[in-house]
């Protein structure tokens, strides 16, 4: 029997230590979320049946539950399943223990924007910050430049060229206004938005 | 009651038909929509994922300004946001406000920076809510010139509207476009797809699990024998109209279902003309609605 192919094999373990897991994620994101009912979850599977977009996700959202209340913390933040969310509120309405699930994807989200840990190019966060930002300019968001910067930062330039015939046509339909009208008082989201992070909106 | 009015963003662009139909059908019914002064972005869903305080700060804001503008006597103003995603993120921060103090306490501290007060005074509605429920049918059925007789209508609620607060009609099974559709003579077909999601901005995103979404409410809409499908949101609108040649290019369907707002068909009924309507602005044009029948001749009996 050939040893030399065995050597090169990598043994690592594939299951999670209790050392490595984030004992009091679970707390955290349960607070985040308003959600003390995060651990009374009784893994029933309803939030996932009635997921419709649950078969592109890598972990189910019961499983994510449970997850979180366990303190995978790496694990979850780095899902696909979060970003894919599109907050439907399908679960949050069916969960026989009215766990606000939904709330708990938002919460996740927020966590990994501020950990930074997603794909810097992965499209929905780079959309999601893009929105942001836009909004805390000019407090109202414009759909033509939010597009062209997404595209941009995703850095993907056949996105822009694959997209252009429909939004030449959304134009002409007077649909997809290149200058909006603003706010009258310019400044007024920027002072709100400011206020609300010293308040304690943003974490420290 | 004058009703404020919050537009958001997309019916002010992608949206536009809608605003101008909601805007005529309501003068139509004598019924005062004020748009608000200044208002700003509602939080989104996006805002959402990556700051809910300040998300609630901008929903907050809104509802401030409406909550301002009452006159003496006006104890609670109406606030009317058509988009679903709108209503939905400014009906969550009025709720959340009142069940969480501490929350609360650091949206008002936002709000106390430019001069404005939340103190909870307001009712957030879909226009939906109120042509249904405040309007009624009756006065509706009296205004209607031209009867859809004969039109299949697949009523399309979205999820927001009805999700997580099911604050005028069934999480599970609405039926308030149903019977508006229905008192203007058209047939609301049956359909369990009404409050499925269409994937929002996931059509952009992952375009992958969007398509395929947003596929299957016009796939079942047609199998259902509908002659077009009728909305309240303006990205499902969207969605469901602006990409079926896409949808058609890659899954070899021939899909061409018109996706019209629910006061587009309103205005139809009521005679008002296609460019009040904004239907010059839709991609796929619905037939065009059977001629006024005079004295209940129905043209098909």
């Amino acid at each position: 029997m050939p040893t030399s192919a065995q050597d090169h094999r990598q043994v690592s373990h594939k299951i999670t230590y209790q050392a490595e897991l984030d004992p009091g994620f679970g707390e955290h994101i349960a607070k985040m979320a308003y959600g003390e009912k995060l651990f009374s979850c009784i893994q029933c599977g309803t939030c996932s049946g009635t997921c419709p977009v649950s078969q592109y996700m890598d972990y189910t959202p019961r499983r994510i539950i449970a997850m979180v209340r366990e303190g995978f913390r790496d694990e979850v933040l780095n899902s696909l399943t979060i970003w894919l969310c599109a907050s439907c509120y399908s679960c949050t309405v069916e969960c026989p223990r009215e766990i606000k699930i939904t709330d708990v994807m938002y919460a996740l989200k927020q966590e990994a924007i501020h950990r930074g840990v997603y794909p810097k190019r992965f499209p929905i966060p780079v959309l999601a910050q893009e929105f942001f930002h836009g909004v805390e300019r000019s407090g109202r968001n414009s759909e033509a430049p939010l597009m062209v910067k997404f595209f941009l930062k995703t850095l993907n330039p056949l996105g822009m060229l694959k997209n252009a015939p429909m939004a030449m046509r959304l134009w002409f339909k007077g649909r997809l206004p290149l200058f909006e009208a603003g706010m009258k008082n310019k400044g007024v989201v920027a002072t709100l938005l400011r206020a609300a992070k010293q308040a304690g909106g943003e974490r420290q | 009651m004058t009703y404020r009015y919050f537009p958001g963003c997309s019916l002010k662009s992608s949206g536009r038909a809608y605003e101008e139909s909601l805007l005529a059908v309501f003068r139509a019914m004598g019924v005062p929509l004020q748009e608000l002064d200044d208002w700003n972005c509602c939080g989104a869903t996006a805002y959402m994922s990556v700051d809910e305080v300040q998300a609630f700060t901008l929903a907050a804001r809104n509802l401030g300004l409406a909550e301002q503008s009452a006159t003496v006597g006006e104890g609670v103003t109406d606030i009317v946001a058509p988009c679903n995603a709108c209503y939905l993120v400014l009906l969550k921060t009025q709720r959340y406000m009142g069940e969480h103090p501490d929350l609360a306490q650091k949206v008002r501290a936002g709000l106390q920076a430019v001069g404005l007060t939340y103190e909870g005074r307001t009712r957030v509605r879909h226009p939906l809510d109120v042509l249904v429920n405040d309007i009624g049918l009756d006065q509706i059925k009296k205004r209607v010139t031209q009867k859809l007789s004969g039109l299949k209508v697949a009523c399309y609620y979205g999820c927001q509207i009805v999700r997580p607060f099911a604050t005028f009609d069934s999480s599970h099974n609405p039926t308030s476009m149903d019977r508006l559709v229905a008192a203007l003579g058209a047939t609301p077909v049956p359909w369990p797809l009404k409050t499925r999601c269409c994937g929002g901005t996931l059509i952009g995103t992952i375009p992958e699990a969007g398509l395929r979404l947003t596929r299957i409410l016009l796939k079942e809409a047609a199998r259902r024998g509908a002659d077009m499908m009728v909305t309240v949101c303006p990205l499902c609108q969207f969605n469901l109209e602006c990409y079926q040649g896409e949808i058609n290019r890659q899954f070899q369907d021939d899909l061409r279902m018109p996706v019209i707002y629910l006061t587009q068909l309103l205005g139809q009924a009521f005679g008002l003309s296609d460019t009040e309507l904004g239907l010059q602005r839709l991609f796929v044009p619905p037939a065009r609605v059977p001629a006024a029948q005079e004295g209940g001749k129905a043209a098909h009996a």
